[in-house]
């Protein structure tokens, strides 16, 4: 699945993934726009743990915090006048620097793959009570008023802004089209990273670190670089999230939030992007469902998803299907070719 | 002088808790190397049943002797059942427990409701000078000292704490001596587990419980045991006091929202500088 070179199949589906883009608004309502449109949004923040733990091996446990990160400084910054497009450059660039940060501590001092999942943890755990404490309307960031548990409304959506010309609001059609287009970006980057000698080099990083290391490679600012890339890509969908909904709240810094990443990936299947997507749609669909009966329902079900996972389909769904349908077409291929 | 007094006590408080709460985290994983995610759940129901024991008659000190046997069986339960087949795979086994802990919330918030339960802190105060001290506090101190104690002792005077011991330095070779590993684990773990139980059950009478209790505790207990390093009792009481004297130091000038951030920038810095846990650099310099 995480072939080192592009297929035909892949361009095609790539293209196909562009029409159905183009085309889905004219099919669905609007109600319907916007629900896909924030699935769309968090399968951009399942691509960007992917990109770190199924390219490099990184488990970041707190995805969400950068996700988190990301939503915040969107809000503050476009609530103070700035414009929404700066704001998201912003927010996807403060989320990368601080898994930079949080990557420099752990990569530099070559902690082990479980600290650094401890660290994140942590880190998402202090800032959902830091920001959560700031419930006081003292607490603001110029006329950002951060709101504690209670969060922060009325965010700005996200308009295209070109310079000299009067702002105009995208509408949710147009958002739309904004994160739909941005997924396939970071998809089709994240492929052709992953086929890139530095790509390559992160993939064998991820099998045996050590081998890599005394083959003369520094693994060190090339773990940081992967994570810090995407914790800005989490960012970025933090923005998108907190603009599809005008809305952020601590709830992101979440231990659930955080499980839900991981939940995503590994139910999809690691290492390929795709497996990431699919998760997002699969288990989110499965949340949404659930959620109408009872939060408590929804958690257990997530819960025990992640147990069972863990121990009975590792790979994860994509994988496990497309090898067990090539590796059938491979065996009927040898058995013609012996 | 009075005023002293009370901050010291304050002081040895927060570092009792932190390594009452740390200490069967810490067991498990200095033992087997496992991270078990689940244990700020285990403390949950460790607290929970001091709550249910004291709604059906026990009292809150029944509740404290019941919860180790209680959470230590639940332990062996989830070791049993999920935890053995993933020794050796630490990755995994922390997204398994992850996985256990939003599974045990959710369903202790279906059993018994989500609201917060609590039960009177037991003991009253005592007068020392101008301030009121609770007595309950000393107790908890106590309750540290002795399960600190306690471990100790069986980890050093006892067959089963050489055996363990062996284990952990050198499985294959206990192995080879005729004794069965897992089994070993099996017990440590279930031990880890009711030291947990013990914990919250403690703790319960201070704090109100919610099933989303251990999700508090978490990130306290990990940070110990991570900064404490691969030396159980000199890693995690190092790591207990270090920490615990800069949370209830920060807490005590502001708030204690910036007593655990303060705890947390310490506790990367040190992991920055000592990658090990502090009792790495006793190693190294031994």
């Amino acid at each position: 699945m995480a072939s080192a070179r592009l297929t035909a199949l892949e361009l095609l589906l790539w293209g196909a993934a562009a029409v159905a883009v183009a085309v889905l608004p004219s099919v669905l309502s609007i109600f319907g726009v916007v629900q896909i449109t924030v699935f769309f949004i968090f399968c951009l923040l399942a691509v960007s743990l992917d990109l770190a733990w199924g390219l490099a091996g990184l488990l970041s446990f707190g995805q969400a915090a950068f996700f988190g990160v990301g939503g915040y400084v969107y809000a503050i910054i476009s609530m103070n006048d700035a414009t929404t497009l700066a704001a998201l450059v912003a927010a996807a660039g403060a989320a990368g620097v601080a898994a930079g940060a949080l990557g420099y501590v752990a990569f530099y001092a070559r902690l082990s793959a479980m600290f650094l999942a401890v660290m994140t943890l942590t880190v998402t755990l202090i800032l959902l009570q830091v920001m959560g404490s700031t419930a006081d309307p003292s607490y603001h960031i110029g006329m950002a008023v951060l709101g504690g548990y209670n969060g922060m409304t009325n965010i700005p959506s996200l308009a295209l802004d070109p310079p000299f010309v009067s702002a105009r609001a995208l509408g949710p059609i147009g958002f739309f089209w904004t994160v739909s287009g941005l997924l396939i970006g970071v998809v089709v980057l994240g492929r052709l990273l992953m086929i890139a000698p530095f790509g390559r080099v992160l993939v064998a990083i991820g099998e045996n670190e050590q081998r890599v290391e005394l083959l003369g490679y520094d693994v060190r600012w090339r773990k940081l670089a992967i994570f810090s890339l995407s914790g800005a890509v989490a960012g970025l969908a933090g923005a998108l999230f907190s603009s599809w909904g005008s809305f952020i709240n601590p709830e992101v810094f979440s231990l659930a939030q955080s499980a839900q990443v991981v939940i995503w990936v590994l139910v999809g299947g690691r290492g390929s992007l795709y497996g990431a997507i699919v998760g997002a749609l699969l288990v989110q669909a499965l949340t949404q469902y659930l959620g109408s009966i009872g939060t408590a329902y929804t958690t257990l079900a997530l819960g025990s998803i992640l147990v069972v996972f863990v121990l009975l389909l590792r790979r994860g769904l994509l994988p496990t299907i497309v090898r067990g349908v090539t590796g059938r077409i491979a065996a009927a291929d040898g058995v013609r070719q012996r | 002088m009075e005023f002293l007094f009370v901050t010291l006590i304050g002081v040895a408080f927060a570092i009792a808790s932190l390594v009452l709460l740390s200490l069967g985290l810490a067991i498990i994983y200095g033992m087997m190397g496992v991270i078990n995610l689940a244990q700020g759940e285990l403390i949950m129901l460790g607290a929970y049943t001091v709550i249910l024991s004291s709604a059906h008659g026990l009292g809150v000190w029944g509740g404290i002797v019941l919860a180790p046997f209680v959470v230590g069986a639940i332990g062996l339960v989830i070791e049993r059942c999920i935890i053995r087949f993933l020794y050796g795979r630490l990755l995994d086994t922390m997204l398994a427990t992850w996985g256990l802990s939003l599974a045990i919330i959710a369903a202790v918030t279906l059993a018994l409701g989500p609201t917060t339960e609590g039960v009177a802190t037991p003991l009253g105060h005592v007068a020392i000078g101008d301030y009121a001290l609770s007595v309950y506090n000393l107790f908890v101190i106590a309750a540290a000292a002795v399960s600190v104690g306690f471990v100790w002792a069986l980890f050093n005077f006892t067959k089963f704490g050489l055996i363990a011991r062996g284990t952990m330095q050198n499985a294959d070779m206990v192995a080879a001596l005729g004794i069965h590993p897992p089994t070993i684990y099996m017990a440590t773990f279930a031990l880890g587990s009711a030291l947990a139980g013990l914990a919250g059950a403690v703790m319960a009478p201070l704090t109100g419980v919610v099933p989303s209790l251990g999700l508090a505790y978490i990130a306290k207990v990990f940070i110990t045991v991570t900064v404490g390093g691969a030396a159980i009792f000199g890693g995690t009481l190092g790591a207990g006091v270090f920490l615990g004297a800069i949370e209830s130091a920060v807490s005590f000038i502001s708030t204690p929202i910036y007593g655990q951030v303060a705890m947390l920038g310490c506790a990367l810095l040190v992991l920055r500088i000592a990658p090990q846990g502090i009792s790495g650099l006793w190693r190294r310099r031994g």
